[in-house]
């Protein structure tokens, strides 16, 4: 449990997976521009990494791990190179199930989401974050716990950038800095301010 | 003809420095930051890129007339996995220590939007050779801003170019200190910032 609680305060402040691997910048960037969009992003990230991690796990343990062919009877096999065309091609396949059962069951939700899934198969948050959970070796749960935190820390980053974003329409920014540039410092200094949590251990 | 005037000469040259992918098209941008801490793995880095984005344009060019259009992401993805497979095995292979540095990110390059971007927007239309220079354009546009990043955050972290040291002891005697801000991630947020900046002021003149 304590394992499973640290797995979470460290990927949604210290480790998060935004302000300090650099995931998913180039939605971040372009859909922070408007607060209900980017809590609407955020909601959409966090919904498809709980669903990819786990499903990229049982995929990687069971068919491409080494070894993982074993109950197939070919213990000798390591198909562990084809992780990144496999994963990326379950991501997609995912996304496009979730868009249709979304539509189909829940239209509210869809209004709300629906712009944005096709928009998250090619954010590289989604496949590092299953990158990230192989390369940690995390168990089933884990990797359940990764996921969700994951997008709960994406979510918190775009969000609080988006607020800002808002704030700085009124500000004097230099001419050549405006736009990208003014980005990028204010993303920095707000992964100095998650730095902060460094202290928190369990 | 000059040869400065040429189509292919233009097709080469703008993605490096005018409409650098990084900074003027904001694409890529993930990745750039990540492996920026040192120049070495910044340099292997940007020469994978180079190599996925100038062979994906290539084929996807060759193919452009067979591919359906309303299918056209998903081979677009196999064709620039496929190369990204071959790259990983190679760095792994030949660089092991620099592959295992580089981590999750040479997996990254398939979402990389450069990529795709530039079999969307020029591949897709062009023959093979115009698109081949294209890519690899602007796999050097990427490349060089992800050394400058890199030289910067190593030479300010940690004194050093290439892991030797570049800072005389005598500068550590007088008490020169090594800002390890630049080592962490918030360092390359705002180099990256500054860079921009200098580029569009000094591109705008």
């Amino acid at each position: 449990m304590e394992n499973l609680i640290s797995i979470f305060l460290n990927s949604v402040f210290l480790g998060n997976i935004l302000l300090a691997y650099f995931l998913g910048m180039c939605s971040f960037l372009a859909i922070s521009r408007n607060l209900d969009t980017a809590i609407g992003l955020g909601l959409a990230v966090t919904f498809v990494l709980s669903i990819t991690t786990p499903a990229n796990w049982l995929i990687y343990y069971y068919l491409l791990a080494p070894g993982a062919l074993e109950w197939a009877g070919l213990p000798g096999i390591d198909l562990g190179f084809l992780k990144f065309i496999i994963f990326i091609a379950v991501i997609a396949a995912i996304v496009q199930a979730l868009e249709m059962i979304i539509d189909r069951y829940s239209p509210p939700l869809y209004t709300a989401l629906g712009v944005f899934l096709p928009l998250i198969a090619v954010n590289c948050a989604i496949l590092g974050t299953s990158l990230f959970m192989v390369e940690r070796n995390y168990n089933f749960i884990e990797s359940v716990v990764f996921g969700a935190s994951s997008g709960m820390g994406w979510m918190l980053a775009i969000v609080t950038m988006a607020g800002i974003r808002k704030k700085l329409r009124y500000a004097n920014v230099p001419a050549g800095l405006e736009g990208f540039g003014i980005s990028m410092i204010i993303a920095g200094l707000m992964a100095m301010a998650f730095m902060l949590f460094s202290g928190i251990t369990l | 003809m000059k040869i400065t005037r040429t189509k292919a000469f233009k097709v080469f040259f703008t993605p490096i420095w005018e409409s650098n992918p990084v900074s003027g098209q904001i694409l890529g941008i993930c990745s750039a930051l990540a492996v920026t801490v040192q120049l070495k793995t910044a340099i292997v880095m940007g020469l994978a890129l180079t190599f996925v984005l100038a062979f994906s344009n290539l084929s996807i060019s060759l193919m452009r007339n067979l591919i359906p259009r309303n299918i056209r992401i998903i081979i677009e993805l196999t064709v620039i996995a496929t190369l990204v497979i071959f790259a990983d095995q190679v760095l792994k292979a030949f660089l092991y220590d620099i592959s295992k540095q580089l981590s999750i990110f040479v997996g990254l390059i398939i979402t990389n939007c450069i990529i795709l971007g530039r079999a969307e927007t020029y591949a897709l239309g062009n023959p093979p050779f115009l698109s081949l220079l294209d890519g690899i354009g602007n796999g050097l546009g990427y490349s060089q801003i992800l050394i400058t990043v890199a030289v910067l955050r190593e030479l300010l972290g940690a004194g050093k170019l290439f892991g030797f040291q570049v800072i005389p002891d005598a500068f550590y005697a007088a008490g020169y200190v090594n800002m390890g801000f630049m080592v962490l991630a918030p360092g390359a947020f705002i180099a990256i910032g500054l860079i921009v900046w200098v580029q569009k002021t000094v591109s705008k003149e």
